[in-house]
């Protein structure tokens, strides 16, 4: 239904948006309160033809905020994906070459629809949507991303889990060939994240394909990964390979390699310090050399969507 | 090397050692094509540190660098050696205190006090400042024997310097590793020849005892 919609939908006009324009756009769409941007002729700013290039067909999605969001540069050069290195601009330098084509995601545990699905498999049926979400890293910085995605549930329900299935736990690609920082044992390859079941089932919680109306680079974890914006960025796994129901709690890799600093729920919390760093304040990428932090907010301000999910938990043992 | 080579040599030396902050001040602007990339405070921070710490590892290679290639000359660059590892650690200090914390005197001292590594780090900049305030010819005359004594304090220094980059790291130890070795062979280095001096010492005795004894 959707993707007939989609395809009789002919003010697809603005396939070539600018970052510029992408926030014109928004800006217009509030003003005017229009939807999937209508008759917006867009200019492209000469020289940035190829990096402007929107290749995915999207509408706006709920929850995003109004703040502005980073710019490509930024989100794209200032990574933490140690499958290609531990330096900031180690992914943006070494994963330009990643194949994502074909990709199959293996799906299994407790569900009535296991089995391998390809990339188009698992997207095509969705209505991808921009959604512009506030993004915390466990290091103390901070952005806003417009992704592209959509709702990890609407994916997970199409496996029809059974009862049993409590949690959802995913796996990132392990291919060393590919992924260099592989090649040393910084953290417990393949990397493994983790979800309850609720958890993956919330609204929020989105299986991203793009950013910036584009198709996600391979940097910020293509051709699939997870967003959870009130949680601490390494729960959103990258490059997944495999989605599996499971009975009992997944142990995460960075709860792994150190239980005292990396829990399971890594919910965005500014009470709870890491053992050593505070998380009370954040440094919002792309304020320069003079920028003063800002205060972190409790679930990285979507307490009104999350909260009610660990009610009764006590979330300084369960960080 | 005469006095004039020596004299001509330090000029240079000294303009090697402000060549990173010359670069920084390229990145910063962003000048030549360089950059500091997204965040650039912490970019800074991070470079200024690393530089105070390549700085204090090469003061100490100096002497062992000395006793090694017997040229003795190369201890009239120790103490500008000394001076910017001095100098490049003020300036991470007050990145982090200025750029990064705003001055913001309640949190530094909560991070001091609270986050271990930063309480090392600080514990070295503290420990820094009597030897850079003693460097002078003056001070070394008026301390006397008690100026060596003093100045030992920089192998305490490297040790909380390299572990304060260690703990800082989130996960990755490979760089602060190197810093490790580095030092660790640094140190090595004096306690072998600590070593083999006392050895020779006590020989020494014991040659000149079998003297007396087969020589009435």
């Amino acid at each position: 239904m959707d993707r007939a919609m989609k395809s009789s939908n002919a003010i697809r006009s603005w396939e070539i948006t600018s970052e510029t324009n992408y926030l014109n756009r928004r800006q217009f769409l509030r003003e005017t309160g229009l939807v999937a941007g209508a008759g917006i002729a867009s200019v492209v700013l000469p020289g940035r033809l190829l990096a402007d290039v929107r290749d995915l067909e999207t509408v706006p999605g709920p929850y995003s905020t109004d703040e502005k969001p980073n710019s490509w540069q930024d989100i794209t050069t200032y990574n933490n994906f140690y499958e290609f290195g531990t330096g900031k601009e180690d992914p943006y330098q070494n994963a330009q070459a990643f194949v994502t084509r074909p990709w199959t995601v293996k799906v299994s545990g407790e569900c009535d629809q296991p089995g391998d699905y390809h990339y188009e498999d698992i997207v095509s049926p969705h209505t991808l949507e921009d959604r512009v979400y506030r993004h915390r890293c466990v290091e103390a910085w901070s952005m806003v991303v417009p992704w592209v995605g959509f709702p990890l549930g609407d994916l997970l329900k199409r496996f029809s889990p059974n009862s049993d299935a409590k949690y959802v736990r995913f796996k990132t690609l392990y291919d060393p060939k590919q992924m260099p920082g592989q090649r040393r044992r910084v953290l417990n390859w393949p990397y493994v994240e983790g979800l309850t079941i609720h958890e993956a089932m919330h609204p929020l919680t989105l299986m991203v394909v793009g950013i910036y109306g584009r198709t996600l680079p391979n940097q910020n974890g293509a051709p699939l990964r997870l967003v959870m914006p009130w949680k601490y960025g390494f729960k959103g796994i990258k490059s997944i390979v495999e989605i599996e129901f499971t009975r009992r709690q997944p142990r995460n890799s960075w709860q792994i390699s150190a239980p005292r600093e990396y829990g399971f729920y890594a919910n965005v919390n500014p009470e709870v310090d890491h053992p050593r760093w505070s998380q009370a304040r954040e440094r919002r990428i792309g304020g320069g050399l003079f920028a003063a932090k800002q205060p972190t907010l409790m679930f990285n301000g979507y307490a009104d969507q999350v909260a009610q999910l660990y009610a009764g938990l006590d979330l300084r043992k369960h960080f | 090397m005469t006095a004039k080579n020596i004299r001509a040599l330090k000029v240079l030396v000294f303009l090697a050692c402000l060549a990173p902050l010359g670069k920084l001040g390229l990145e910063i602007f962003g000048l030549a094509g360089l950059g500091l990339g997204a965040n650039p405070i912490e970019e800074l921070i991070h470079r200024l540190g690393k530089w105070g710490l390549n700085f204090l590892l090469i003061t100490l290679a100096v002497t062992p660098l000395r006793k090694l290639t017997g040229l003795n000359w190369l201890i009239r660059f120790r103490r500008m050696l000394g001076l910017f590892t001095f100098f490049y650690i003020l300036m991470h200090f007050l990145t982090y205190a200025g750029l990064d914390q705003r001055f913001d005197i309640p949190v530094i001292v909560e991070d001091i006090v609270e986050r271990p590594y930063i309480t090392l780090g600080m514990s070295a900049l503290l420990l820094l400042l009597p030897l850079a305030l003693t460097s002078t010819n003056g001070m070394m005359r008026r301390l006397g024997r008690r100026w060596k004594k003093l100045h030992r304090l920089v192998y305490v220094i490297a040790g909380l310097g390299v572990w304060h980059f260690y703990w800082q790291v989130k996960e990755d130890i490979l760089e602060p590793s190197i810093y490790i070795c580095i030092l660790t062979v640094l140190m090595g280095y004096r306690i072998l020849a600590r070593w083999r001096r006392q050895r020779a010492t006590r020989s020494a005795y014991q040659r000149s005892d079998h003297e007396r004894t087969a020589h009435p």
